[in-house]
């Protein structure tokens, strides 16, 4: 039995090899036909994974494959050439290498594609050999990789896993009111049945005699009275005093904005410094509100959100912010130009001192060279930005006593230094108190 | 059933109460004439303008004080021209190597790479492509002012985020990221 078990699985075996070989076969002559007409066509193939490295490296600041940007949409540019224009490829190396020389050359293509983008002069690339383009060519003629499908799935499948633990939640929820609901009912049955077997029975239950009330026993001892007033007093004097205190304290502020920026995103995963886009707080007053061709800076080539998404915020969404910057600042992005047309963002703010003290944030960054996170808490991780800080005047003083000058390698601080150690001697630590930093005037006037 | 009254008031009032404080809504303010500003405050909305933002751009034809004129224009012309020519003003004691790196480090480096590669965070996570290594392009200190004062292709102007000095700052320690790539 065991021996004809073993013997049908080595018939088997050799079967399976055998149709490997002749698959195999098939194969080295598909590829050799593919090579011969390869061969043919082209004169020489390129590699497309290292097109793709070069096209990055060199190409991609001005082109994409799909999209107009600085330059045209190279999505098969040897193809679309060769039959539109009746270039070669090596009229593309030519161009490649040195455009401009094409161009004065008296061209017509070229001087017809330099005038239709701006005259923008594209880059001479004399560093890449032939072989180098033919490899980018290569990269240029792989076919679009079709990404509707694997983007959908997974924010699917993260909404669903999301809903669901939703629906377990309400459902636990919902059973354990229906369940609480039912012993109710049954201790009220049963409650009913027995009085009615004690009516039947001709018991009579002894309804409790009502003694003196607690109410009165209460009211009646004067020490007691007193200590409860006392103790309401001193509540609602705790609580008044506190709801008064917070008055004017807008922590935890967390407007909706006209457009929904994300500093996860910008300053938390791709860890875009604060001073890039607020960049007066190096040296003024405010911490400045980018305009937006800071935005643009990047957004002229980052027209869609590609990282993390939740079912919230998907990329939908995301990408819908990025359309609103476009039309707030008027950029046509299939056209890649601006149209003139602008809506200024009336973003609402956050962070407001009263107008009778004064902050600076240049004095604060550069010269302290405080963090922004020490004030403004971890921004980097916020979805949407809320007041960390409660702003008011004792949590700035308790900051300034505590905070020690760092005073090595700060020219700002020599002359002060030198003063303050004749005055204290030397101190291992100066604050920001000990250098004036509680005066009244300094902050109010 | 009169104290049920009182307590059903009661709770009303104080839900309300809560029910105001919203996290998107500013808190009260006590006296607020003396938290809002009289004069215009940056960003302030104000009726004075035509377009009703305090924030104007100086007048045509004027220079702001401390600034001065880039004659260069936004062309491929001026930028062969600042190329050739322009020369970076700062004498080397006045070269703060030390600034130009944070300066560079904040504006420059997310996609050029703190070491002038071409591999800065934007890139290292492929949201930018493309950024040129320094040791690969054929640079002077006219080119690189002249790109951070007007942008080129894909890049922004800069002049908003750097002045004068610091773009010459910037420039400097640019050209002492390309000798360390070129040694």
């Amino acid at each position: 039995m065991k021996e004809s078990y073993q013997n049908s699985e080595n018939n088997s075996t050799k079967d399976m090899k055998q149709v490997i070989h002749r698959k195999l076969g098939l194969k080295k002559l598909f590829l050799g036909l593919f090579f011969i007409s390869a061969l043919f066509s082209f004169s020489q193939e390129g590699d497309a994974t290292a097109g793709k490295a070069l096209f990055n490296s060199n190409c991609a600041a001005c082109h994409k494959l799909d999209k107009k940007m600085t330059g045209p949409a190279l999505r098969n540019v040897e193809s679309r050439l060769a039959e539109e224009q009746g270039l070669d490829r090596e009229w593309l190396y030519a161009w490649v290498k040195n455009s401009s020389a094409v161009i004065k050359s008296g061209d017509a293509y070229g001087n017809k594609i330099y005038a239709e983008y701006n005259k923008s002069a594209m880059t001479a690339f004399p560093q890449l050999s032939n072989a180098d383009i033919d490899n980018i060519l290569a990269y240029t003629a792989a076919e679009a990789p079709k990404k509707s499908e694997a983007t959908v799935t997974p924010t699917q499948s993260g909404a669903s896993n999301n809903t669901s633990g939703g629906v377990s939640n309400t459902i636990l929820l919902l059973a354990l009111v229906v369940l609480f609901g039912l012993l109710a009912a049954g201790l009220f049955m049963v409650n009913k049945t027995l009085r009615r077997f004690a009516d039947e029975k001709g018991i009579v239950i002894e309804e409790k005699e009502k003694g003196k009330s607690l109410w009165k026993a209460f009211v009646q001892n004067q020490f007691l009275i007193l200590v409860t007033a006392i103790f309401f007093l001193l509540a609602s004097g705790y609580f008044v005093y506190g709801y008064l205190m917070q008055v004017g304290v807008d922590q935890g502020y967390q407007p909706v904005q006209p457009i929904h920026f994300s500093h996860k995103i910008h300053a938390g995963d791709n860890k875009i410094d604060c001073k890039y886009c607020h960049s007066s707080a190096r040296v003024s007053k405010t911490s400045g509100i980018p305009s937006l061709n800071v935005c643009m800076n990047c957004h002229k080539s980052i027209s869609e959100y590609n990282g993390e998404t939740t079912a919230e915020y998907n990329k939908d969404f995301y990408d819908k912010q990025i359309e609103e910057l476009y039309k707030a600042v008027g950029w046509d992005d299939a056209n890649q130009a601006y149209t003139g047309v602008t809506k200024p963002v009336e973003w609402v703010r956050i962070h407001n001192l009263p107008d009778f003290a004064y902050f600076n944030h240049s004095q604060h960054v550069s010269v302290a060279g405080v963090e922004c996170q020490t004030c403004h808490g971890p921004v980097q991780d916020m979805e949407i930005v809320e007041q960390f800080a409660p702003l008011t005047m004792g949590w700035c003083i308790n900051c300034h006593r505590d905070t020690g000058l760092k005073i090595k390698g700060n020219d700002y601080y020599k002359k002060i230094h030198d003063q303050l150690t004749a005055k204290y001697g030397d101190l291992n630590k100066i604050t920001v108190a000990q250098m004036g930093g509680l005066e009244c005037g300094k902050c109010h006037y | 059933m009169k104290g049920l009254y009182k307590i059903l008031t009661l709770t009303i009032v104080i839900t309300t109460i809560v029910s105001c404080k919203k996290d998107s809504r500013p808190n009260y303010q006590y006296m607020p004439n003396m938290y809002t500003s009289v004069g215009y405050e940056t960003y302030s909305k104000s009726d004075a303008f035509n377009n009703g933002v305090e924030a104007q751009l100086p007048v045509e034809g004027t220079v702001p004080r401390g600034h001065s004129l880039y004659d260069y224009k936004n062309t491929n012309e001026g930028y062969d021209l600042a190329k050739a020519e322009l020369k970076n003003p700062l004498t080397p004691d006045m070269i703060d190597a030390k600034r130009g790196k944070e300066l560079y480090d904040i504006y420059c480096g997310i996609c050029h790479g703190n070491k002038g590669k071409g591999q800065g965070n934007l890139v290292k996570r492929e949201k930018i492509l493309g950024i040129p290594n320094y040791a690969d392009r054929d640079i002077t200190d006219g080119s690189i002012y002249h790109v951070i004062y007007w942008g080129k292709n894909s890049m922004g102007s800069y002049a908003g985020q750097l002045n004068e000095e610091e773009r010459w700052q910037v420039t400097a320690y640019v050209q002492s990221l390309k000798e360390a790539l070129t040694k």
